[in-house]
Order: C-alpha cells, then sequence, then structure tokens
C-alpha cells in the first residue's frame, strides 16, 4: 500500500462470506445491525471448525496417537496466531476461557479475592458492562475494600481531571476498564488510564471485548496488566474468549478452575499447579472452538484491522447524519472521531423494545435494552437504549433501512 | 402488533395515577427491558371488592397498554376473583401474538396486581409469580 493510502475493504464482497446474512425476515432482506452483542461468522470459520471436527478432532495434550496429536497442533497453534492477534510477548500468557467475562472473573477471584484488603480501592468505570463492573464490585465487598468509579462527562466520555478525588481514598490496587465501550462505542483512553494505574502501584484490567474486533491491539503498547476478549464478537464462536496477562503475575496468581489437566502433581495432601498456560485451563477445553477463533483472527489478519477500523468509522458518521434528521431522536455518546462502529440512541415518547420490534418488521436488527450497563443508564437518565452496531459486513443501505424503520416509528406512535 | 387500541390505551393510559395509603399495592420491573409497573388498590365496604384501582409506570408500550387495559377488567370485581384471573384472560383482552419476550411485557402488571392482592388479601399466587413476590418491593 502506498504512504498514506487509507487501508479500505469492500463490505459488499465480504458480504458473500457470511450465510446467514442472505436471508430474509418478515419478507425483508435481513439487515443485521446488532454485531456489537455477538458477529455473524463467515463461511471461513465454519469451514475451519467442521474440518476439524471431520479429520482432526481428538483431546488436547492427553493422547499419544496421531489424532491426538493432530487436535492439540491446531488447539495450539491457534492459540499462538491469537496470542500474535494481540502482540503478546508469549502465548504461553494467552489462556483460553468460555468469554471476556470469565476471563475477567479469573483475574477477580485469582488475583483480586487473594490480593484485596481493608484500605484498598478497586477502580471501575461508570462507563462498564456489567462483566467488568460486577466481579470487581463483589471482589471488593468480599475482601473490604473501597470500590470507586471514574465518572463521565455529559459526552459520555471517561472523566480524568476527577482521577485526583479517588487517589485519596486508599491504597488504589487495581484498575479496570473497557478499551471500547459496549454501549456508546467510546473510545477510551486506556494508555493515559493505564499510566495513571501505574503511577499508583496498582493493576491494569482491560476489557477489550468490544474491541478487538474493530481494531488493531497491542497489549505491549497499551502496557496493561491483563487483556480480555471473546470470540463471538471478532467472527469466531462462541463459547471461547482469551485472557491475556502478564507472566510474572499469572505464574504468582492462584488458579480460578481446579481439576483436570491444570495440576503438576496430586497427591492425597497436596496438589501443585501446572505451568502456564494449562494452570488456568482446568477440564476439556472448548476445542474446536478455539480452532474456530484461530481461524477467526486470520480472516481478521486477512480484512485488516485498519480497514476494519477505517470502514467502520465512515459507517458511523453516515448513522450520526442520517439519523440526525429522525424527528424526536436523541443520539448518546461521543463525536464520530472518538468512537466506534456503535449509534446509541432513544426516540421521544417511543420505548427502544417498540422501536426495535418496528424495525423488525423491516428486517432490521437492533438492540433494545440497558446493554448490561445499568449504572451508564442511571447516569444517563433512561432505563434503556436502542443500540444499532455496525461490523465490516455493514453496508450504509441498511443504514439507509434503519433510518427508514425509525420514521416509520414515528409514525405509528405519532 | 400495535393495533389500534393498544396505541389507544399506551397514548391514553385508563386508571393512571397514584392511591395515597392504598388498601393494597405492589410495584414490579421487568429487568430486560426496564418496563416499571406500581399498581394501587382501594377495596370497598365488603373488604373485597376493588372499589378504585390505579397503576403508574413506565416501559414499552405492550407493558403499559396491558397494564391499562388490565385496570378497566379488574376495576369492580373481588380480590378473590382476580386471584384466580388466569394470564389468558388478559391475553385474549390484548389480542395480539406475542413472542415470549413480549409476554413478559404483557403480564408485568397482572403479576403485580397478584402479588399486591397476595399480599393484603392472601388470595393465591400462582407459581409462575411466586418468585415475584420476593423481587417486588412493597411501595
Amino acid at each position: 500500500m502506498a504512504v498514506g493510502a487509507r487501508a479500505t475493504l469492500d463490505a459488499r464482497k465480504l458480504r458473500a462470506d457470511f450465510p446467514i446474512l442472505h436471508q430474509e425476515i418478515n419478507g425483508k432482506p435481513l439487515a443485521y445491525l446488532d454485531s456489537a452483542v455477538t458477529s455473524q461468522k463467515p463461511r471461513q470459520v465454519l469451514d475451519a471448525m467442521t474440518n476439524f471436527y471431520e479429520t482432526s478432532y481428538g483431546n488436547v495434550h492427553r493422547g499419544v496417537y496421531g489424532l491426538a496429536e493432530r487436535a492439540t497442533e491446531a488447539f495450539e497453534g491457534a492459540r499462538d496466531r491469537i496470542a500474535r492477534f494481540v502482540n503478546a510477548p508469549s502465548s504461553r500468557e494467552l489462556i483460553f476461557t468460555r468469554n471476556a467475562t470469565e476471563s475477567l472473573n479469573l483475574v477477580a477471584y485469582g488475583y483480586g479475592l487473594a490480593s484485596f484488603g481493608p484500605g484498598d480501592v478497586v477502580v471501575v468505570t461508570e462507563l462498564e458492562h456489567h462483566s467488568n463492573f460486577v466481579p470487581w464490585q463483589y471482589v471488593a465487598k468480599r475482601t473490604g475494600a473501597t470500590f470507586r468509579m471514574i465518572p463521565l462527562t455529559d459526552t459520555g466520555e471517561l472523566d480524568l481531571d476527577r482521577l485526583d478525588e479517588i487517589t485519596g481514598d486508599g491504597d488504589i490496587k487495581l484498575v479496570a476498564t473497557n478499551l471500547v465501550s459496549n454501549a456508546l462505542g467510546t473510545v477510551n483512553p486506556v494508555e493515559k488510564l493505564t499510566a495513571w494505574a501505574h503511577e499508583q502501584g496498582a493493576l491494569m484490567v482491560v476489557d477489550a471485548a468490544q474491541a478487538a474486533p474493530h481494531r488493531a491491539i497491542d497489549v505491549q503498547a497499551l502496557d496493561c496488566d491483563f487483556l480480555a476478549f471473546s470470540a463471538h464478537k471478532m467472527c469466531g464462536p462462541s463459547g471461547v474468549g482469551a485472557l491475556w496477562g502478564r507472566r510474572e503475575l499469572l505464574e504468582a496468581m492462584e488458579p480460578f478452575n481446579l481439576g483436570g489437566h491444570m495440576i503438576r502433581k496430586v497427591q492425597f495432601d497436596e496438589t501443585t499447579w501446572g505451568d502456564l498456560p494449562h494452570k488456568f485451563e482446568a477440564g476439556t477445553s472448548p476445542i474446536a472452538e478455539a480452532v474456530g477463533f484461530g481461524a477467526a483472527v486470520d480472516y481478521l489478519n486477512e480484512v485488516g484491522l485498519d480497514a476494519i477500523e477505517q470502514h467502520e468509522h465512515e459507517l458511523v458518521g453516515y448513522a450520526l447524519e442520517r439519523m440526525a434528521d429522525v424527528p424526536g431522536i436523541k443520539l448518546y455518546g461521543p463525536a464520530p472521531e472518538k468512537r466506534a462502529g456503535i449509534v446509541s440512541f432513544n426516540m421521544d415518547g417511543i420505548h427502544p423494545h417498540d422501536v426495535a420490534q418496528v424495525l423488525d418488521w423491516d428486517g432490521v436488527a437492533i438492540r433494545a435494552g440497558h446493554h448490561c450497563c445499568q449504572p451508564l443508564m442511571a447516569k444517563l437518565g433512561v432505563a434503556a437504549t436502542n443500540r444499532a452496531s455496525f461490523y465490516l459486513y455493514t453496508v450504509t443501505e441498511e443504514i439507509d433501512r434503519l433510518t427508514d424503520g425509525l420514521l416509520r416509528a414515528r409514525k405509528v406512535f405519532g | 402488533m400495535y393495533r389500534e387500541v393498544i396505541l389507544d390505551h399506551y397514548k391514553n393510559p385508563r386508571r393512571h395515577g397514584v392511591i395515597e395509603d392504598a388498601d393494597a399495592s405492589a410495584e414490579g420491573m421487568n429487568p430486560l427491558c426496564g418496563d416499571e409497573v406500581a399498581i394501587y388498590v382501594e377495596f370497598g365496604d365488603d373488604g373485597e371488592t376493588i372499589d378504585e384501582v390505579k397503576f403508574s409506570g413506565r416501559g414499552c408500550a405492550i407493558s403499559q397498554a396491558a397494564t391499562s387495559m388490565l385496570m378497566e377488567m379488574v376495576q369492580g370485581r373481588t380480590a378473590t376473583e382476580i386471584g384466580e384471573l388466569s394470564k389468558d384472560e388478559l391475553l385474549e383482552e390484548i389480542g395480539i401474538p406475542l413472542t415470549p419476550i413480549r409476554l413478559k411485557c404483557a403480564l408485568l402488571g397482572l403479576g403485580v396486581l397478584k402479588v399486591a392482592l397476595h399480599r393484603s388479601k392472601g388470595t393465591p399466587l400462582p407459581d409462575e409469580w411466586a418468585g415475584l413476590d420476593d423481587q417486588f418491593k412493597v411501595s
């Protein structure tokens, strides 16, 4: 690519890779605008999983026979590629989990429960998904630590000017934030927050569930200590996610799930733990799902993360412009240049469920609800919002149909 | 699904308001979508007949319209009758096909009313609403 040229992708062409998009809902072509809740899967990922099941499936790290070796190779190969995808220094630092939620719980239980105590402070943000809020709130309560929240500005950005208010509250042990907000699409200044956390001597936990599908992730550049993400939001299967953590932290941590595979030696009076990453992978892993996860990062690399980010950036700009013309609409979140492909909004006098229902008549799928962000909803003073979210296969015609649907909802409800 | 009568009840809810010091009351919410409904009941001299009933709340058209329709259905009936009122009777009145998620919206008001009467009159609370008794705080 020439220097200065912008990375691009052809969403119309990519759509051919996604069999599910080629169907009608209520007699209209499906416009899937809910990728923030889960993404659709390309043929390449589906084929990789089917092929694995048909030719190479076995349990991993157990058998000495050929099939087991082939399965182990595919599983560990996927781990290597996923570790590279986030620029992890070593794939031993990449733990397979069920999803980002389990990754965050692993840190909360494995690190927080053993390390926090009275006088310690655990910090989250007002913009967190419940998955990066509730575990910390719970562990803080269990250990007697103080639980604090970084507030938002009126435009839905973290108010970093108010960090000093938290500094005096005790010994800050851990800061947890999302990289991209699932509810507003805000791209958060994680590098700045990490620098602050480290200044306080605290660890930095990043929930990248909503970021990893949409932009290049580099754990070394972010300088964070833990990073969680889920395959299902990034063209991969449900049932598998990952946690990256600094090796010395993971090695010092208590295990989370206990049982087979994660041990070194089991005796009646004592058990010792296995090496990384196995120490955190008790029981049979989601093997084919991990293989599918590997195929998903291959797919995203092939399309290009910069191109995906640019595409979504254009879509969100287009959507905000089109949607602003709908009477009685309120759009939430920051300016287009500070957000990923997510538009949260409300229609004056029409509950989000009713908006989503009218859109469904036209085959347009959006989310209506609190997006697992009740603290944020309280801040916005609403019970719920509508949310349209875009991905690499989203085209502007779908946003036009969304806008038409909103005008129709306005007509129905007056 | 938003037939005229639903929209009418949504836009012009019947018996909307609050009864201070009501004989029976309860409030509840649907945590999935944040629909909220509170219902207030006054009994007649026999201590049994619903003399006055009102509701307040906010939420989707289905939850609010269904509760508004419910208000009209129960006015003048006895607590015992409402204790036995089946959800099908309300759904028939609503008269539109509902998906499982929207069914929760439609039945929120009935659940809240059943809990209110159960608490004040000891009317039975069917299994499907038994869990709500703990969830719904007394208003």
